[in-house]
């Protein structure tokens, strides 16, 4: 008996354990005493929660792009951050033009609608030929190698984005209608973050019933299930990975315009850290799985905008808010260590027959 | 000129040379077996009639038009379908969808309701369990799974790549018995299997390979009798 859990509970594993305990006693303290101290009240709490909804639910479109391409490809597309940019980076100078022609005053939906237009465009766009010209010859090479790829690919686009427009941040103009704030009482919410969030959620239920309902999207989970199966289906399993990251790309651009709004900025370089985010989502969630990636990004959202008040300020940490960052990662940290597969993660051995 | 005629086909995997020069062919209507012990070259056959692997020599003709040129979905396309070995169901798609994806090139809603009914007649477990995820099918299931979604596509013809693999011998009754099922009803199918004995019985012809090569092929009733046959492939002594 005690033989057969030796085989099996490394000294590693005891020591990921016994750090990932620390860590969660740590964050069931810090949170204790932060609820004795009182220092927030009720509606802080409201407010941090809609914040961290509304940039979970842009983790969470993001997360998608990354998580359906490891599902057919087995492969993390690093340059999903890069799809991400391109988007909201290429509608900027439409967006700059609307609004310096008064046009964005006038007619905001309208306005909204070709931003959103042009970003989802671009964004699948450079997915559909990054996936063409760079990772389709390296289909059959061994796996680090269209990983590398992914990283060239990455940089590739954030020079290209940077020698065409410039290496400065560049200011996303405010649209009036989604300023303002509606009150009940002592809660507030923010016009723009309910907005981000219904937006967000009508897009990920759209994605998920077109995977779950439609003969492509049937056919995707296919390929992603077992590729020379799908062939002898009669799919054309090119076409479904073509597919797939133009979907991916037209859910990061989407999510683009409306990060680009939140932070009211783009930047060249403005992709990496809610890329690095989102993938941390979709393994968070378990990769390859939709529903997880949706899942994971909402809880990385929601721990990232409540975690520091919540876990830190009652530790003393001064500033809490600056470790946002370092609270999402340890979620991680913590998720891989008690559940390697991610919360919806799929069991492996099942997988083959 | 037969309906599926494969001419001299060599094929390679990485260095090793797994079909030398291999030939047969299948008329319409028939069953056709080939027979041969592990590694012998019978599923490479089956993948490479299927454009699943590129033969480097040879022709492959399905009614006089050339199947090497084109790729594996083309392939199903034109009526050339494979049920896989080892089943290789959709494990995370349900039984319903898993047919659907069988009858993927086809776009007429009437034809694939229509496969569907002959499927579900020809199955009616799988009527019960449609809705049900693939993966939690048993083995037998999964088989008739495994038929039925390549019936979906329309086959003209039929590679069954070691249907009875791995299933208790009632369940390896009923595969033989829906092969019989499915000639009756004109499908012209080509059985590769290791169950040789079952596989002669239902045949109107078969080929042996060995090794990449194929030593023998006669009607099915003489290599029954054929000594080298009954040794090999029969277990009797």
């Amino acid at each position: 008996m005690l033989h057969k859990i030796r085989e099996r509970v490394t000294p590693t594993d005891l020591i990921m354990w016994l750090i990932g305990t620390c860590l969660l006693f740590l964050m069931i303290w810090g949170s204790i005493a932060t609820i004795k101290g009182g220092t927030y009240s009720i509606h802080h709490w409201f407010d941090f929660v809609i914040f961290g909804l509304a940039q979970g639910s842009i983790y969470a479109l993001i997360a998608m792009g990354y998580t359906m391409v490891y599902g057919v490809l087995r492969m993390i597309n690093f340059a999903h951050s890069e799809v991400f940019m391109s988007g909201p980076y290429t509608a900027y100078y439409f967006a700059a033009a609307f609004y310096s022609s008064g046009l964005l005053d006038r007619q905001p939906i309208l306005c909204l609608m070709i931003i959103f237009l042009v970003a989802m465009s671009t964004s699948s766009g450079i997915a559909f030929l990054l996936e063409r010209v760079a990772y389709r010859p390296l289909r059959t090479a061994p796996r680090l190698i269209p990983l590398i790829t992914a990283i060239g690919a990455s940089f590739f686009l954030q020079y290209v984005f940077r020698g065409l427009f410039g290496s400065g941040f560049q200011a996303y103009p405010v649209v009036k209608i989604l300023e303002g704030e509606w009150r009940f009482g002592e809660f507030r919410l923010l016009k723009f973050q309910v907005i981000v969030i219904l937006a967000a959620a009508l897009l990920l239920a759209a994605l998920y019933s077109f995977i779950q309902r439609t003969k492509v999207g049937k056919a995707i989970r296919a390929v992603s299930e077992d590729k020379e199966t799908a062939y002898l289906m009669g799919i054309d399993v090119d076409r479904m990975i073509s597919t797939t990251f133009v979907i991916g790309g037209l859910a990061a651009g989407a999510a683009g315009v409306l990060y680009a709004l939140m932070f009211k900025q783009v930047h060249f370089f403005m992709g990496f850290i809610p890329g690095i985010k989102a993938f941390t989502a979709a393994v968070l969630g378990g990769i390859g799985n939709i529903p997880g990636a949706m899942l994971g990004g909402i809880f990385l959202g929601l721990i990232e905008s409540i975690g520091p008040s919540l876990f830190l300020d009652g530790l003393g940490i001064i500033a809490p808010y600056q470790l946002k960052d370092a609270i999402a990662f340890t979620m991680l940290v913590l998720v891989l260590i008690f559940r390697p597969t991610g919360i919806l993660g799929e069991r492996l051995a099942v997988k083959k027959a | 000129m037969a309906f599926l005629e494969i001419e001299e086909i060599h094929a390679y995997y990485g260095h090793i040379h797994a079909l030398k020069g291999v030939s047969l062919y299948v008329e319409k209507g028939e069953i056709v077996t080939l027979i041969g012990a592990n590694g012998a070259g019978k599923s490479t056959m089956l993948k490479t009639t299927s454009g699943l692997l590129s033969p480097r020599h040879g022709s492959i003709r399905f009614e006089g038009e050339e199947l090497t040129r084109y790729r594996p979905h083309e392939i199903v396309a034109k009526g050339v379908v494979q049920v896989p070995e080892g089943r290789r169901v959709f494990g995370r798609l349900t039984v319903r969808e898993n047919l659907e994806m069988g009858a993927f090139a086809l776009s007429d809603p009437k034809l694939i309701e229509a496969n569907l009914e002959r499927v579900f007649n020809l199955f009616p477990r799988l009527k019960e369990r449609q809705k049900q995820v693939a993966g939690t099918l048993s083995g037998g299931e999964q088989q008739m799974l495994a038929t039925g979604r390549a019936l979906m596509a329309n086959p003209r013809v039929l590679l069954m790549d070691e249907p009875s693999m791995g299933l208790a011998p009632v369940l390896v009754d009923n595969i033989f018995n829906t092969i019989r099922q499915l000639h009756a009803q004109g499908t012209t199918i080509l059985l590769v299997e290791q169950n040789a004995r079952k596989a002669l019985e239902v045949a109107s012809r078969g080929y042996v390979l060995q090794s990449g090569v194929m030593v023998l092929t006669d009607t099915a009733q003489n290599l029954q009798r054929n000594e080298m046959v009954r040794k090999a492939y029969l277990g009797e002594t």
